[in-house]
């Protein structure tokens, strides 16, 4: 099996996320498909260290993995306030921006 | 931990299975985030992936990461997002009827051109690409060889992410917090016998409570507790049958204890 | 040919008086009309001066010219602004500046109630440049500037009481009218130019020695069509009975003297075209015999005085263009009978004019009755012109016309036949509706509306009817003693070798013949209408109904001209507004319909913003890996 493999799929892992931000209503699924897209990053990361034998890339993984943790912490937040004033979090609520 | 990559280029037969199991669920369990109704099982089939990603990682001579992986991501970052789900309204589910016209075509499509992409320009970078593996890298061990990495090559990144992680907590505490703008029927009432005395216990009393005549003959009493000369009628004042108000004036001890 | 220096005045004089009489508005209310009628005195002055001047020179020293200014000078175009005087152009300077002076006393008394009476002379004056212009010019192109001005001068005066509609519409029909045959003398200056190279007489006639019979027809087409405009011949005959419209002086000098003349002149002044192309010719007599006989039919049914004298001028007019196709001499007798005419007309035009002033502006003839003897002056100067009109010797028409059927006749062969034959009908129909409208308005009993007393006109307008009425006695005899007009106008038209042509008839058996139809026709009228005639028009035979719809000359030109002409111009515009205007219109809206659309990507929607970010993203991603290939 080809170390490539990986790739393809970090790739369809990756498409599946953009579909999902751009499909689904709830705020908190949107953001977990973030959260899946940049996994699927890592993914290709660690595949691409490998395969150049240079551990770079699982130090950008690493760095990765802490901005995401930051991004979830605030973004959450940022849901919760949003859902304490409006008692929804769908994110077609926030269209007052149209034509 | 064994190692599983000792080809170069290629991978052995026991990690060409492990892939060939775990990458379908992977992808399977991603489709169904996508397109389940109800947001916990979103949460928890992400919370699979997260596991099935840890599992190549290590797979992939990458054992600090994979761990990392489950423990902050898995454990700490889906479990995050779990606990706001509950927050949020656990059987708030989403309506699978789209809205806005042309949107599932149009992202299907985009998303698929977006694959194509990636997946031909992501070949045309590794085919023929011999692939060195991380033996060398992995000498004195993962965890050393990353730690080598970070504190040297990448420590100003690593002080500046660390920064960052700061930063981020303190905004997550400032927008979580909430002003209570108005207290409890119970909080005022337990505030109010905490004051210096019971005096005001009670709180004012209403209108009328001092009022000891008919008011025609008495002149109403001003805030300050002085007479008002103009609740009177001017016939009663010529006639003389106004009934003195000082008697009747609050006393002044009275007036300070208020 | 001399150089004169005085001809310009002819011009410059009346054409400034008009001028000034306009600008200075209301001041000059008072003194107006002196002022223009000295001034056309004056021009009659100066034009009696040149002819003595003339007279004493010798043939070839008699014609003058005056070069005013260099006009256009364009590559190998050159016109210059140059009058010329001669032989022909002085017969027609007397009789405009003669006529017209003696029309401008009469208009101060038949205007004298109108408080516009300056601007009436104004125009007048106006005309008079215009007209001067028109004979004096030495080219077809200056020619074309005073045709144009009294065409203008003609518009103005028919249109003067422009407060009643129906009189604008009467003014704008004959400039339309008179438009067409411009039309033509366009196209026939633009002919001459380019196959000539000269627009000139002179030129033109030197060049049509060598030139091809084509370029000659088509010359000689374009100019019959230009004097048929200008002189109500068919086909464009339908404006002279709707000019009468206007006030009657003007009837009398411009639609029975001079301007409807004009087109006479233009033909025998090109006389050399006409003599080169024999199937112009040929267009020429048959343009003139119908149109005699169709004002001829046309005036037995008019009840209106005015457009039965009209339909004469258009019947006597018909007679003089018969006569300049048939031949050299025969233009010099159509110059006679138009001298002729320009007497006996013009002087029953003022006549009616009398009558009308004396029966509260009536025109109805049913109406008239028993005029004779309240207005005898005005019924004997009037029966003067009658008797010169019908052709009685030793009254002017009776030379003019006579000569003319003559000539008809040595026309030879049938065509000669068919010509006279024509000429002898129009002689008979024309006595009889003369005769029929000289017995319905003087003889007979007295058929007035209630309130009219007819009386005799003030002198100043008496006396210029009856010196008219004595050149309607004389001047035929005066023109014709010794062959004295032919001679005169000899070096003008060539007439120096063809006397030739067969004569069919001797010249008594002609008189002979035309005396004896007119008798016939007015005998016919008298006897008709001698009796009680009735005050409304009777119905009428078909013939009588046609006539009065003027043979169905409106109905023709509205079917023919008018309503395809609004089908052309309602398609056009229509072409305009949705095709021209739609691709103005479509850009226009192609851009709000674009506007419209993209307005739809702005919904609001957070998704919609982020496909479009991910389809941003494959478009960079697309670039670079089209970039790197």
């Amino acid at each position: 099996m080809d170390i490539s493999n990986y790739i393809y799929l970090s790739a369809i892992l990756f498409v599946i996320g953009a579909i999902g931000v751009v499909v689904r209503r709830n705020a908190i699924v949107v953001f977990m498909c973030v959260e899946l897209m940049l996994n699927a990053a890592n993914l290709a990361f660690v595949t691409f260290s490998r395969i150049n034998g240079d551990l770079g890339g699982q130090i950008a993984s690493f760095f990765t993995m802490v901005v995401a943790a930051c991004e979830v912490v605030v973004g959450l937040a940022i849901i919760v306030t949003m859902y304490r004033s409006r008692r929804s979090a769908s994110v077609d609520d926030a269209s007052l921006l149209q034509r | 931990m064994f190692n599983m990559a000792l080809h170069v280029g290629s991978t052995q037969r026991p990690e060409a299975v492990l892939f060939w199991v775990m990458a379908p669920m992977a992808v399977l369990a991603a489709l169904g985030m996508l397109l389940v109704k109800k947001a916990v099982h979103s949460a928890l089939l992400l919370a699979w992936v997260m596991i099935t990603l840890a599992i190549f990682y290590i797979a992939e001579d990458a054992l600090f990461l994979g761990i990392v992986q489950v423990v902050v991501y898995t454990g700490a970052v889906m479990m995050l997002f779990l606990f706001i789900l509950m927050l949020v309204g656990v059987d708030s589910s989403d309506s699978l009827v789209e809205n806005i016209k042309g949107q599932r075509p149009a992202s299907i499509l985009a998303a698929l051109g977006l694959g194509g992409l990636l997946l031909s320009l992501i070949a045309r970078a590794v085919t023929n690409v011999d692939a060195v593996g991380l033996t060398t890298a992995n000498t004195a061990g993962n965890v050393q060889g990353i730690a080598q990495e970070l504190f040297t090559r990448y420590v100003w990144a690593f002080e500046v992410v660390s920064a960052l992680l700061i930063t981020a907590a303190l905004g997550a505490m400032v927008l979580a917090h909430s002003e209570r703008k108005h207290t409890s029927q119970r909080q005022l009432s337990v505030d109010r016998f905490r004051q210096g005395s019971l005096a005001q216990t009670a709180g004012l009393p209403a209108s009328g409570v001092y009022a000891r005549h008919n008011a025609v003959d008495v002149p109403a009493l001003l805030p300050d507790g002085s007479a008002a000369p103009t609740s009177i009628s001017p016939t009663l004042q010529a006639r003389g049958d106004i009934i003195e108000s000082a008697p009747f004036e609050l006393a002044p001890s009275v007036e300070e204890e208020n | 040919m001399t150089t004169r220096t005085d001809l310009v005045y002819l011009i410059a004089l009346p054409l400034f008086s008009s001028a000034f009489l306009l600008l200075l508005g209301r001041i000059a209310d008072k003194w107006g009309h002196f002022f223009a009628t000295a001034i056309s005195a004056s021009t009659f002055g100066i034009g009696l001066y040149e002819f003595f001047a003339m007279r004493s020179r010798s043939g070839d020293f008699r014609a003058a010219t005056q070069r005013i200014f260099e006009w256009i000078s364009v590559g190998t175009f050159k016109v210059d602004a140059s009058l010329l005087l001669d032989q022909l152009s002085i017969c027609f300077v007397l009789l405009i500046t003669g006529v017209g002076t003696l029309i401008h006393i009469y208009s101060i008394a038949y205007m004298s109630h109108d408080r516009d009476r300056r601007r009436f002379f104004a125009y007048l004056n106006l005309f008079i440049a215009a007209m001067l212009l028109l004979v004096l010019g030495d080219s077809y192109l200056n020619l074309y500037v005073g045709w144009e001005g009294v065409g203008l001068a003609s518009y103005l005066l028919i249109g003067f009481w422009n407060e009643r509609p129906a009189y604008a519409t009467a003014a704008k029909k004959a400039f339309v009218a008179n438009r067409v045959g411009d039309v033509g003398l366009s196209l026939a200056i633009m002919i001459a130019f380019t196959q000539f190279g000269s627009v000139t007489f002179s030129g033109v006639k030197d060049a049509a020695l060598h030139a091809s019979s084509a370029a000659l027809t088509a010359l000689g087409a374009m100019l019959l069509l230009a004097a048929a405009g200008k002189s109500a011949q068919f086909p464009l005959q339908s404006w002279l009975g709707d000019a009468m419209a206007g006030p009657t002086p003007v009837s009398a000098l411009i639609h029975a003297a001079t301007m409807v003349t004009a087109g006479v002149y233009l033909i025998t002044r090109s006389n050399f075209i006409f003599d080169a192309s024999s199937t112009a010719r040929l267009l020429v007599v048959i343009v003139g015999a119908i149109t005699l006989l169709f004002g001829a039919i046309v005036g037995t049914a008019k009840d209106d005085i005015k457009k039965a004298l009209a339909a004469s001028t258009m019947s006597q007019i018909g007679y003089m263009i018969l006569a300049t196709g048939l031949g050299p001499v025969g233009y010099a007798f159509a110059i006679m009978h138009l001298l002729t005419h320009g007497f006996f007309k013009a002087s029953m035009f003022l006549g009616a004019g009398s009558v009308m002033h004396g029966m509260n502006d009536e025109v109805n003839m049913r109406r008239y009755g028993g005029l004779g003897k309240v207005m005898p002056i005005t019924a004997v100067t009037f029966g003067l012109g009658y008797l010169a009109i019908i052709g009685v010797p030793p009254f002017a028409g009776f030379y003019s016309k006579d000569k003319i059927i003559e000539t008809a006749f040595n026309a030879g062969g049938a065509r000669g036949i068919l010509l006279g034959g024509a000429a002898l009908l129009g002689a008979a129909i024309t006595a009889f509706y003369m005769t029929r409208v000289v017995v319905l308005t003087f003889t007979g009993q007295k058929r007035w509306a209630d309130g009219t007393h007819p009386h005799e006109s003030p002198s100043l307008m008496l006396i210029p009817i009856i010196l008219l009425s004595v050149g309607s006695v004389a001047s035929g005899f005066l023109l014709n003693k010794g062959n004295a007009l032919v001679h005169w106008l000899a070096p003008v038209v060539d007439a120096s070798g063809a006397e030739g042509g067969a004569e069919l008839f001797k010249p008594i058996v002609v008189s002979a013949l035309a005396l004896g139809v007119v008798v016939l026709g007015v005998l016919t009228a008298v006897l008709k209408y001698r009796g009680t005639v009735p005050v409304e028009a009777p119905a009428g035979s078909p013939l009588t109904r046609f006539a009065r719809r003027d043979l169905g000359q409106d109905d023709f030109n509205h079917r023919v001209l008018v309503l395809p002409g609004r089908a052309i111009t309602k398609s056009l515009v229509g072409m305009d507004f949705h095709f021209v205007d739609g691709i103005v219109r479509a850009v226009g809206w192609t851009l709000s319909y674009l506007s419209l659309s993209l307005k739809k990507v702005q919904n609001g929607y957070v998704r919609s913003y982020a496909l479009l970010m991910t389809i941003g993203a494959i478009a960079l991603l697309a670039t670079i890996w089209l970039v790197t290939l």
